[in-house]
């Protein structure tokens, strides 16, 4: 089964690198980009006997390796 | 004493500590590797700064996971003192035996600087022989030293005085141009509610001999020995 797991800064949190990105996007004339917030994805391959289990799991490594659940979030997608 | 230096793989002031341990302020000082589960009977173990696993995931993350690192666990709830300095803060932060986190630097370089740092506790195992309030003047050198930390659990490490250290401008004040990364509160570094695990984001040990510089860190590993 194939999955994806996206982690970001949780809402609150600054983020440097996504105002960094914002300035740089202004500079090169978007000047639409209101805002942006960088993150992590992770496409990973499992074994699981449904989607359900294999959110299950997935949602368990976020919380224990993926994230950092201090000032990221997390979610799971089943492909 | 004898006291442990953890290596990790990309651990880089890993020397320079078991030197001033050992040479300098004379332990007995031993390196742990990062594979092995025995703590070799240590009095205290250091964990130093470096870019341990390349830093991949998170600074921290994978070292968290090592074998010695379920050890020095043990230990640290056990009682037992732990210092980490730079990336050993962050491997404390990510193994929940300190609370927070460290971020990118709000600058979102590297900084390599000397830093006045303000000791706000002698009550720690590392603090012990230096008086609240002093300066001391040490480097920081890092990308991710940004302390950040939700506003219930400042308000806790304020109240407990678990903040041990702070960065300072010359005048002894916590100003914004004195924070090199953007830290909350100006925080350099802090200790556990046990008080025993302590870790900071400067370099004691890189001012710990006056022929390179500065012996004002030194007081760090001395505390040590006081008690």
């Amino acid at each position: 089964m194939k999955a994806k797991v996206t982690v970001k800064l949780k809402n609150g949190v600054l983020d440097p690198q996504g105002k960094a990105v914002q300035h740089a996007a202004q500079a090169l004339g978007f000047s639409e980009v209101q805002d942006v917030r960088v993150g992590k994805s992770f496409e990973i391959v499992l074994e699981a006997k449904d989607p359900k289990q294999a959110k299950e799991r997935l949602s368990q490594l976020s919380e224990k390796l993926l994230a950092n659940t201090v000032i990221e979030g997390f979610e799971v997608e089943i492909l | 004493m004898k006291v442990g230096v953890i290596v990790f793989p990309g651990s880089n002031c890993d020397h320079d500590l078991y030197h001033v341990l050992g040479k300098v302020v004379g332990f007995e000082s031993v390196y742990l590797w990062h594979k092995d589960r025995d703590l070799q009977n240590c009095g205290a173990v250091l964990v130093p700064g470096g870019f341990s696993y390349g830093d991949y995931l998170r600074c921290g993350a994978i070292a968290r996971f090592s074998p010695i690192m379920q050890e020095v666990e043990k230990f640290a709830k056990g009682g037992g003192p732990v210092l980490g300095i730079c990336n050993g803060f962050q491997i404390l932060t990510e193994s929940h035996l300190l609370p927070g986190v460290l971020m990118r630097n709000r600058s979102l370089q590297f900084v390599c600087d000397t830093t006045r740092v303000r000791v706000e506790s002698s009550e720690t195992p590392f603090t012990r022989k230096v008086e609240a309030g002093s300066v001391l003047q040490m480097p920081v050198a890092h990308g991710e030293g940004n302390y950040f930390i939700d506003e219930e659990g400042l308000k806790r490490l304020e109240g407990e005085d678990r903040v041990v250290f702070r960065y300072v401008d010359e005048h002894g004040h916590t100003s914004d141009h004195a924070n090199p990364n953007g830290s909350l509160g100006n925080i350099a570094g802090i200790c556990n509610a046990a008080r025993n695990v302590v870790a900071l984001m400067p370099h004691p040990e890189r001012v710990s001999e006056k022929i390179l510089g500065s012996a004002e860190g030194k007081i760090i590993f001395e505390s040590l020995l006081a008690g």
